[in-house]
């Protein structure tokens, strides 16, 4: 299921891979002790290869942490909640990146949890068997636009039309409740923060849908069937049985989706508004993500410490991204240890 | 309202929504391409592939962009496809007990999930910063580390489908492991691993953030890897945050190639894919 | 003759004779056929299944008791491709109608499967998740039925301390009876049996052996099994079953003490098959 991150279209594959991995293939030795010189070669060639992958990973923290550290040293701790952005007087605070990282991966979970389950139980219970196919591709093809596409297409024809029917709509609804309106005032300038969540949502919808759509498949028959044969509609068996027995590849998926909504760069970079400071809580206002920070100011850091405030923003990016991926992980293996115990 | 309508009800409601969410997903989709298309195809034409990017206002192409993708995106799956193999290879043939197998793969789905501009930002602290300069062959490094956690992933994939009486049938016969390896078990999975490079070079083609800070661009024409070299998804960023309407229009058209190329080669992967599973 | 059959019959707990012309009965295929798009599964089946009675289903692999089972809650409706064709009375009213409501029929009509499929929830959950779709109780009377219902499966002593549990902590056989429980607390007229011990070890299979004995007091079983000397064991009538056709239905003793036809006869004696 994790291989939905290359394309969904291979979340199949992995998990069968996963089950054809509990067969062992043949050992390192097993052709025996003659002419072993080749084996070694390529054996040790093949290993040196893997051991790559980990000195990648060890050399991405340390040179990031190495690059970041004129910021660090001269920030510290409270670094992650200033938020002053002020590039000529070289003050510098990630509140205002990180805020806008979080809040905007959240309206697109918001948003695209939702929407995923639907599209996943239509795939599964619904749909017509001839048009599962055409549809799921479909769905999968939305992962496949760049995001720079994304961007521009959110900028130049999604924007003004969010500013212009949208978000006056918005206004006029939620923004009259009180507390939660506070979130839907101000001007409806079309990009911003909530345009940003909305255009996140519908880039990981592919990836959350892929995976419910995949555990949902391999829902033993039997299960779906004993909840049927006890007179349950479609819906209480799907909510009632099937969510529960696959919640754990459920929340591997989306933790996906989050994973890759925090790192997204070019869709946010366009339409997020590329604004430093922050004045209210509204979602309508323009802000900034760590990406959109970087790929904005990057070219134009003219001090070092500029740089190395930015890069200590990718590294924050980095680890945020490193723990949920990792809690996913985590997460999968401990679903394929109860499909184990099951039996 | 009785227990047995309201269930009826709730179910109805239920499976309408879904049916709601599913027009919603396609919704996006098919709108995303119509305007791609409405959009790029109106700059289409022959200039776009023989006349270099222009300055604002100007006449031109996209001709040192297409042709600087094609080099730093080649090159890259060059240099990554046969790493990626052979690590993939290690984690299916050789990976499967013992701790270096597990932690491979862990930080290998870290790497392939990981933002791709801390990926960019790597390549910059590594090797511009020592270089004193962006270029061509930093923006190779960059793609080249993230095709290579995508060919790893779906080589180790492809081979562990490939039944393990396969692997039997070639030690009974006395051969060599790496020579079942490689001309037994790899070339069963041949077309898994095709397909997995081919995605791998479909997710990189459109890669922009990496390359912001490695290659950077450049309006002129070069294949000097030592030099910051143009390419089609940051010559459309710069295009498309400008005010020139020359400059969006062109850079509309580079959308439309870069999403047509990706289209084109998740299709092929597909089809390719689904011919080796009838197989 | 096979004489572990015969001391089977002798040692049931079924007595007495059993006359058809007396019985009531519950449900009746008429020219009924079944299909599995191209494929004639079931053909031209005409029995009758007697209320408060075990009928079971025997036959080699393949012969079609599963497919045959299965239609009378109409659960192969889960799968286009699959359709019936004829009549399944049931109270007078054609099962196979299409204004006929499905909640309603497998209110009326249970089922277990070969495989014990506890939902991941406590077992109280799994006992009220049936309940609470046919009838709205308020939580002492809900209590009450899940105690009901886990009584008459014969696990509630086992279970009664760990209602709060996964159902899937139990052992096999324990989990098997609590599907059987989930099955009874709808208090269903039918209970239909797919080879409910077939993943089970000989212990608990004796355990719901008897189980179903008990029920059969108050429901209507039809049981398939590919265990002969089970049918033989359990059943009040036994119908053998071959390529989709019934070749022959009758009170158990009949059957397996002097069958009527030959093919049977083979069957059972273990000729073949």
């Amino acid at each position: 299921m994790d291989a939905t991150a290359v394309s969904p279209a291979f979340s199949v594959t992995s998990d069968s891979a996963d089950k054809t991995r509990k067969q062992q293939t043949p050992g390192p030795n097993a052709a025996g002790k003659s002419n072993r010189f080749g084996d070694t070669l390529f054996f040790n060639l093949t290993r040196a290869f893997a051991v790559l992958t980990l000195v990648t990973l060890a050399g991405i923290i340390i040179s990031l942490f190495v690059s970041a550290w004129p910021s660090i040293e001269k920030f510290g701790l409270s670094y992650l909640w200033t938020a002053e952005w002020n590039p000529p007087m070289d003050r510098f605070g990630a509140l205002i990146p990180i805020y806008g990282t979080i809040v905007t991966s959240l309206i697109a979970l918001i948003i695209a949890v939702p929407v995923s389950f639907g599209i996943a139980l239509f795939l599964t219970e619904l749909s017509p068997l001839w048009l599962r196919r055409p549809l799921g591709t479909a769905i999968e093809l939305l992962a496949a636009i760049p995001s720079i596409v994304y961007g521009m297409w959110g900028l130049l024809v999604f924007a003004p039309l969010f500013g212009e029917y949208v978000q006056p709509f918005l206004a006029a609804t939620l923004g009259k409740i009180p507390v939660i309106g506070n979130l839907f005032s101000g001007p409806s300038l079309g990009i911003g923060i909530l345009c940003a969540g909305v255009i996140l949502a519908i880039m990981i919808i592919p990836f959350i849908a892929a995976v419910m759509r995949d555990v949902f498949e391999v829902t033993p028959s039997l299960l779906k069937e004993s909840a049927f044969g006890l007179g349950a509609t479609t819906w209480e068996v799907v909510w009632g049985v099937v969510l529960p027995y696959t919640k754990v590849g459920v929340v591997g998926g989306i933790m996906l989706g989050l994973g890759r909504a925090l790192g997204e760069t070019m869709a946010v970079t366009f339409v997020i508004g590329n604004t430093n400071f922050l004045n209210n809580a509204s979602l309508f206002s323009p802000g900034n993500s760590i990406t959109s920070a970087l790929a904005n100011e990057f070219q134009e850091a003219s001090t070092g410490l500029h740089s190395a405030a930015l890069i200590e923003l990718g590294l924050i990016l980095f680890l945020i991204t490193f723990i949920v991926l990792s809690a996913s992980k985590l997460l999968l293996v401990k679903l394929s240890r109860h499909e184990g115990a099951k039996t | 309202m009785n227990l047995r309508a309201r269930r009826k009800l709730i179910n109805s409601t239920a499976l309408m929504l879904s049916m709601t969410a599913m027009a919603f997903g396609l919704f996006w989709l098919l709108w995303i391409l119509f305007e791609v298309l409405r959009l790029g195809v109106g700059g289409l034409s022959p200039d776009l592939f023989t006349k270099m990017t222009p300055p604002p206002g100007g006449d031109g192409g996209l001709l040192n962009a297409i042709a600087g993708s094609l080099v730093m995106v080649g090159l890259a799956t060059f240099v990554g496809t046969p790493i990626g193999i052979l690590a993939g290879i290690y984690l299916a043939e050789y990976g499967q007990r013992g701790w270096l197998g597990a932690v491979t793969r862990f930080i290998n789905d870290i790497l392939l999930s990981a933002p791709s501009i801390v990926i960019g930002l790597f390549v910059y602290a590594i090797l511009v910063i020592q270089m004193k300069g962006f270029s061509g062959i930093a923006g190779v490094v960059a793609l080249a580390l993230l095709v290579i956690p995508v060919v790893v992933r779906t080589t180790e994939n492809m081979l562990m489908l490939v039944p393990n009486s396969l692997r039997e049938a070639a030690f009974a016969l006395g051969a060599q492991k790496w020579k079942v390896i490689c001309l037994v078990t790899a070339r069963a999975a041949r077309a898994g691993i095709v397909t997995g490079v081919l995605l791998a070079v479909a997710r990189i083609a459109g890669e922009t953030a990496p390359l912001l800070f490695t290659a950077l661009s450049n309006q002129f024409w070069t294949i000097n890897l030592l030099e910051p070299m143009a390419n089609l998804p940051v010559t459309i960023f710069k295009f498309a945050m400008s005010p020139f309407v020359d400059w969006q229009r062109l850079a509309w058209a580079g959308v439309f190639l870069i999403t047509m190329g990706v289209l084109a080669l998740n299709i092929i992967a597909r089809v390719l894919f689904k011919e080796e599973i009838k197989r | 003759m096979s004489f572990a059959v015969a001391r089977g019959r002798e040692q049931s707990t079924i007595s007495g004779n059993l006359d058809p012309a007396l019985e009531h009965c519950q449900i009746s295929a008429r020219n009924f056929n079944f299909y599995y798009g191209k494929f004639h599964a079931l053909k031209d089946i005409n029995l009758d299944i007697y209320k408060n009675r075990v009928t079971a289903f025997i036959g080699p692999s393949g012969c079609g008791k599963s497919t045959l089972l299965r239609t009378f809650n109409r659960m192969y409706q889960l799968y286009p491709e699959q359709r019936a064709e004829g009549q399944l009375l049931m109270d007078g009213r054609n099962v196979l109608d299409r204004d006929i409501d499905l909640i309603d029929l497998r209110a009326r009509v249970g089922m277990v499967f070969q495989k014990p499929t506890p939902f991941p929830m406590s077992i109280f959950e799994n006992i009220a998740f049936g309940v609470s779709m046919h009838e709205k109780l308020p939580r002492g009377l809900m209590q009450e039925r899940v105690e009901w219902a886990l009584r008459k499966g014969a696990v509630w002593d086992e279970v009664k301390d760990k209602l709060n549990q996964s159902g899937m902590s139990l052992s096999g056989g324990q989990q098997q009876r609590l599907c059987i429980a989930r099955c009874i607390a709808v208090k269903p007229d039918v209970i239909l049996l797919d080879e409910p011990t077939s993943a089970l070890d000989p212990i608990s299979t004796a355990r719901i052996e008897e189980l179903i004995t008990e029920l059969k007091k108050d429901f209507t079983i039809a049981i398939v099994t590919h265990n002969m000397q089970q049918a033989a064991r359990v059943s009040d009538y036994t119908a053998y079953m071959y390529l989709g056709e019934l070749i022959e239905v009758g009170p158990t003793d009949g059957i397996f003490i002097k069958p009527k036809n030959k093919a049977t006869e083979d069957y059972i004696t273990g000729r073949f098959g």
